[in-house]
């Protein structure tokens, strides 16, 4: 039955998406109806052909992972599910350094949802993107080999039933997003002026908080792209049906056929430009969406390590006044008190050696841990940016299919 | 702004050596656009063989108005007057991007603006050409090329300001006004007795309001490709402020930075591209339409005359009153009908040919313009972008 899971092991994960629409009884109605119908998830997991992957010094987790070997199950999940992991997690890991993957929330960074004039594919985009951002977030749990062995993820992936995570209707949709944006807040908004000893830690944080910039911006722009493709795919539209009815009116008949034939290649191309806002949406818009999450979490574990140090200068402050308490004690003799301080101090002593090795700990971790996410950055964004110029680059030899077809129509026009 | 030697893109047959007109050049001080209107001729009416001078727009509208408004011309089809040069558009732009400068990098800002003159330059070559095709189909035409105001407008060395002034005294635009006013109700209303102009009222009419749609629809899409090519300038510079700022992705940031560069210039190609000739081609020929309405209009005019006519002499031969004098009405307004009647088959008949082969010229150049851009980006890997903007002359 327990069959142990190497490290050297590639776990798959699937995401496929059962959109139930009656409400559960016993389930909160957030304001924006999105939310009132949970996203049921059907999640394959597999796992694939053994592959060698990058060792890591992270010391080995004793506890074996009992997965079926080549086979696949599936279990289902909640949206609410999804959330509830990531609590728990970032709960757990968060302040020990590491960079936990977040997952999608209702809004993203408040941006307005592109409003489409057709039937439901607003609707349907808003359900695909959902699946797939879930789906990355998995895959990005599962292949960080710290969170893998996290005894939640275990549960999340393989039990049966997971209990009603408690507390997590005020998660969903708006209420998680307020939840996100109060503790990425609160850590921004600390004063903690750290004296930072460390300037890998200076440099870093400034990269990410300028990458954070950029991306930002980015994901505007090509928001941007996407309404003005899906604004060309429409105005083609429109086009087309013109041209044809001016085809229809022309009386020479074959500059009729000619302008029914554009009127053809027109519509085929706002079909084109359709696909392609579909490639802008999902390689690139939904990716630097992505991006902006991650560099939240890391962002993030640097506020962690701040917060680690600030405890460790605060217990030193501490100790430090206990020791002047003694020295008045000593002068004022009164020993029971002077008894007492002496102990708090030692208790003290304790917490700053402890507060110190955190930090030492956490620090290295939070090291670690954007090293890695550097790593799967920049292999990540190049090859996604080449897939989405490849698709790009596709449309456009269809484009000259089209065109070299209409061509002899126009020159047999007498 | 100064355009040299340009060629332009003729919707109409300009075989007649006998009369050559171009505009081979044009200079633009901030709104004013100076055309070169250039003339070569074997004609004995003109002093000399070979000749320019300089015009303006308000020079062309004058020379077109004078036409309209001649009696004997009535059953031709006026070629539509050129619209005025519109650089409204790009300047606003030009201005908002002033505005914006601090907002962008330089070298967004460099590109922003190097598109914007682009535009500005394509505002200048469409209306070169459409002012120069007006010229173009006066001289090809059998009975204007012999105006006496159009050889003044070609050959009169000195400013055409004094003449124009005068010449609006003259005429007052009145019948500039009637033209303008014309109901459609008219054309539509009247008995036809001829099939052929029957025929063609229903067609025009008809064809005008879709070709008026069509084109309207063909600005939209060139629009939105405008938009695409300013998103990939915008989203050209972040990448590459990126991947200047952050180590991780410096070695292959100049790489996205000229993948999206050679995007915007493909989009912004096809855009102008598809302006100029699908675009303007139909925006052409809906003014032509126009021109061709107008003259049945001034034919339905002449019949509603020639009916009164008739009503009046019926009358005077009632009262037995100006019986003469009603029967030469009559006979003018009939002769004037017929005239009108005659000149204008010929009319709507050369333009059914025009309009065919000038649709064909376009949708050819458009087609296999639109192959030549997509053939240039397509079989390339990505990585092959950067060498690609040299090839295509970036």
């Amino acid at each position: 039955q327990n069959s142990n899971f190497k490290e050297n092991e590639v776990l798959s994960v699937t995401l496929s998406v059962q959109y139930l629409f009656q409400l559960d009884d016993d389930e909160e109605e957030e304001e924006e109806e999105e939310e009132e119908q949970e996203d049921k998830f059907d999640i394959s997991i597999s796992v694939k052909d053994p592959e060698k992957i990058g060792t890591n010094d992270m010391n080995a987790f004793q506890t074996p992972l009992p997965m079926f070997r080549n086979k696949t199950f599936t279990v289902r999940r909640r949206f609410s599910d999804f959330l509830g992991l990531y609590e728990k997690l970032s709960e757990k890991h968060g302040p020990n350094g590491f960079i936990v993957p977040p997952p999608p929330e209702k809004s993203i960074l408040g941006m307005t949802k592109v409003k489409v004039g057709k039937e439901d594919s607003s609707s349907a985009d808003f359900v695909e993107r959902r699946r797939a951002a879930l789906e990355r977030y998995l895959q990005r749990i599962v292949h960080h080999p710290s969170l893998l062995q996290d005894p939640d993820v275990r549960e999340f992936l393989e039990r049966e039933e997971l209990p009603r995570a408690v507390g997590t209707q005020a998660l969903s949709g708006a209420g998680f997003l307020k939840m996100i944006n109060k503790a990425t807040d609160a850590v921004s908004k600390m004063t903690i002026k750290m004296n930072e000893s460390d300037v890998w830690f200076e440099e870093k944080l400034q990269e990410v908080e300028s990458a954070d910039q950029q991306f930002r911006k980015l994901h505007v722009l090509v928001e941007s792209l996407v309404v003005h493709r899906k604004e060309l795919s429409l105005n083609t539209a429109s086009f087309a049906k013109s041209t044809a009815m001016l085809g229809s009116a022309e009386d020479n008949t074959a500059l009729s056929r000619a302008l029914s034939q554009l009127a053809e290649v027109e519509d085929k191309m706002e079909q084109l430009h359709q696909d392609q806002a579909t490639n802008d949406t999902f390689n690139f818009a939904e990716l630097i969406a992505d991006y902006i999450r991650l560099l939240g979490s890391v962002r993030g574990s640097f506020d962690h390590r701040m917060k680690a140090w600030q405890r460790w200068q605060d217990a030193q402050a501490a100790l430090q006044k206990k020791r002047e308490t003694e020295a008045k004690l000593l002068w004022a003799n009164k020993p029971d008190k002077l008894q007492l301080v002496k102990e708090e101090i030692a208790e003290w002593e304790v917490k700053v050696t402890q507060y110190e090795r955190d930090f030492d700990r956490v620090t290295a971790t939070v090291r670690k841990e954007v090293v890695r996410f550097d790593k799967e950055k920049a292999r990540n964004f190049k090859r996604e940016i080449i897939n989405y110029l490849e698709c790009l680059l596709q449309s456009q030899q269809q484009l000259i299919k089209y065109w070299e077809a209409f061509l002899p129509e126009a020159k047999a026009i007498a | 702004l100064k355009l040299a030697n340009m060629r332009s893109v003729s919707v109409d047959l300009n075989h007649d050596a006998s009369l050559l007109i171009d505009i081979p050049d044009a200079l633009c001080e901030r709104d004013k656009v100076k055309f070169t209107v250039h003339t070569k001729t074997t004609l004995s009416s003109f002093q000399k063989p070979d000749f320019s001078v300089p015009r303006q727009h308000e020079d062309f509208i004058w020379l077109h108005d004078t036409l309209v408004e001649t009696e004997d011309y009535a059953g031709l089809i006026i070629p539509p007057v050129p619209p005025k040069p519109d650089f409204e558009s790009p300047r606003e732009k030009m201005h908002k991007l002033g505005e914006g400068e601090a907002t962008m990098t330089k070298e967004e800002y460099t590109k922003m603006k190097q598109e914007l003159e682009a535009e500005y330059l394509a505002v200048f070559k469409k209306t070169v050409q459409v002012h120069e095709v007006f010229l173009q189909r006066l001289s090809s035409h059998p009975i204007l090329s012999k105006d006496r105001n159009f050889q003044i407008f070609l050959e009169y060395d000195q400013d055409l300001t004094v003449r124009r002034k005068n010449a609006k005294e003259m005429f007052g635009g009145f019948f500039k006004n009637m033209v303008k006013s014309a109901d459609e109700v008219l054309i539509s209303g009247i008995k036809e007795v001829d099939d052929f102009f029957e025929q063609e009222k229903t067609f025009l009419l008809d064809y005008y309001s879709k070709i008026k749609d069509s084109t309207a629809k063909a600005e939209k899409m060139t629009r939105s490709h405008k938009n695409i090519a300013d998103d990939y300038i915008h989203i050209s510079a972040t990448l590459n402020t990126l991947s200047a700022d952050d180590s991780t992705y410096r070695h292959c940031g100049g790489y996205y930075m000229s993948s999206f560069v050679f995007l915007q210039k493909v989009e912004g190609r096809v855009a102008s591209d598809q302006e100029l000739k699908l675009t303007e081609l139909l925006r052409y020929y809906m003014r032509d339409i126009q021109a061709a309405k107008d003259l049945l209009y001034r034919r339905a005019r002449a019949l509603v005359d020639y009916e009164n006519s008739n009503k009046a002499l019926d009358k005077a031969r009632l009262k037995s009153r100006d019986i003469p004098q009603a029967e030469e009405h009559q006979k003018q307004c009939l002769q004037k009908f017929d005239k009108l009647s005659e000149s204008g088959k010929k009319e709507l008949t050369s333009f059914k040919g025009r309009r065919v082969v000038a649709f064909r010229k376009n949708l050819i150049e458009m087609a296999e313009l639109e192959i030549k851009h997509a053939k240039v980006s397509s079989p390339i890997q990505p990585r092959d972008f950067y060498t690609l903007i040299h090839v295509y002359n970036m």
